[in-house]
């Protein structure tokens, strides 16, 4: 690849998902896109970039999301689920008593297990949320993970990288090396394409935000973009989720971080309600959605 | 250092799991059937068993049952290890008393998830 090539896929990237390369991971746009021209029958990298700069749109599509899917597994990092089991939901339970109803959103859900080891995570919770309507939000930027992930159907690779056995036997279904989760779990999640440059005011306000392992491919500026565009998208008592290696400290002060709970942002009754449109990408042009 | 005891009659198999739990801080002990484990645990209980299903002599699911009905034979984590990939399996074997099951062929990464899970890592 060569460098004008190169520096027009970062551009291009970051336009299209944010994604934020340095100048030194050529290595990792070489070895996630050189498999994809050969599966398009392409003689390499140059005649793949080549197609992006003539505006083709399924390579286009192709080229962001074999960039930014990000692999991922059931209860990953374990701790916000002890959290989310132990803290966040009992606390929900008696603050939502009155209307009996939670929205949690799972942001860049990859291949789903986020989404559905929340979903287990709820129904572990039993009687505590009978009677409840619970919507779980799973959204990605990726068209192919978010049919992947409706499907609910997982390797035996992939099912023993953080499934409890016990949940495994509970929730999923055999077919052979293939499980399957079961529709009644399935059900419980909605999965939709979201790029998180764009507006998402549209999917309302949420109890319990998880954005983890995303935002560390954005730089500080976007970051601190979406950043104050969810906290406007979180209940005034909600709790954001962030991966073990991310924090809002120096990015935002829209959040704080939860005293004990490491990864756990709460609202910064400090600060005040920002105007929408306040926080827009000044000098990010952002493609139109897919 | 932890201690885990390493059951399997494929020699391979007990090679490469020592080496992924070495890289994990136990010391591994090994055993090729279920007899020779048991003598092992009444030397001393280990802090976990890496157990295969299938083996000649005494097979991973009996070894279970005599290592639970030992003094103390409730405290060792048992992660069973087996191509026995099928849910009957899988339920007979939590049954029995194992804490986690690993479906054969496994890698560093489902090892270390698994270790995790029992809380032994």
């Amino acid at each position: 690849m060569t460098p004008l090539d190169y520096e027009y896929l970062r551009k291009f990237l970051k336009e299209r998902s944010g994604l934020d390369l340095s100048a030194d991971k050529q290595y990792l746009v070489e070895s996630r896109l050189l498999p994809l021209a050969r599966k398009a029958g392409l003689g390499g990298i140059p005649d793949l970039v080549q197609k992006v700069r003539n505006g083709d749109g399924r390579v286009s599509t192709d080229v962001v999301e074999a960039m930014t899917t990000n692999e991922t597994f059931f209860y990953r990092d374990k701790v916000p689920f002890d959290h989310l089991r132990d803290t966040i939901l009992p606390a929900l339970i008696q603050a939502r008593a009155a209307r009996k109803s939670l929205r949690i959103w799972s942001a860049a859900s990859s291949t789903g297990q986020e989404p559905y080891s929340i979903a287990m995570c709820v129904k572990e919770m039993g009687a505590a949320l009978a009677g409840w309507r619970i919507e779980i939000v799973a959204t990605d930027l990726s068209q192919e993970v978010l049919e992947k992930s409706r499907a609910g159907i997982y390797s035996q690779f992939e099912v023993q990288r953080g499934l409890p056995i016990q949940m495994l036997v509970k929730y999923f279904t055999q077919s052979g090396d293939i499980w399957q989760l079961n529709s009644d779990v399935r059900s419980m999640v909605q999965f939709r394409q979201l790029n998180l440059l764009q507006d998402f005011s549209h999917l309302g306000t949420f109890d319990v935000i998880f954005c983890r392992n995303v935002l560390i491919y954005f730089d500080q500026d976007t970051k601190a973009v979406i950043f104050d565009r969810m906290a406007r998208c979180l209940e005034a008592d909600g709790t954001l989720l962030l991966g073990a290696a991310e924090s809002v400290v120096g990015v935002t002060d829209a959040f704080r971080p939860c005293p004990d709970r490491r990864g756990l942002y709460q609202i910064n009754p400090a600060r005040g309600a920002q105007p929408f449109g306040a926080t827009m990408f000044p000098g990010l042009k952002v493609a139109a959605a897919r | 250092m932890r201690t885990c005891l390493v059951v399997d009659d494929s020699s391979v198999i007990r090679k490469v799991a020592r080496r992924i739990l070495e890289g994990l801080d136990f010391q591994i002990l090994e055993a090729e059937d279920g007899e020779k484990a048991l003598e092992a645990c009444k030397r001393g209980l280990p802090d976990a068993v890496l157990l295969d299903w299938n083996m000649p002599i005494m097979d991973g699911y009996e070894f279970l049952g005599h290592l639970r009905r030992m003094p103390g034979g409730d405290q060792p984590k048992v992660v069973f290890c087996t191509t026995e990939n099928d849910v009957a399996h899988i339920a007979r074997a939590l049954h029995a008393g194992a804490n986690e099951y690993i479906m054969k062929p496994f890698d560093k990464d489902i090892v270390t998830a698994k270790f995790q899970e029992v809380g032994l890592i």
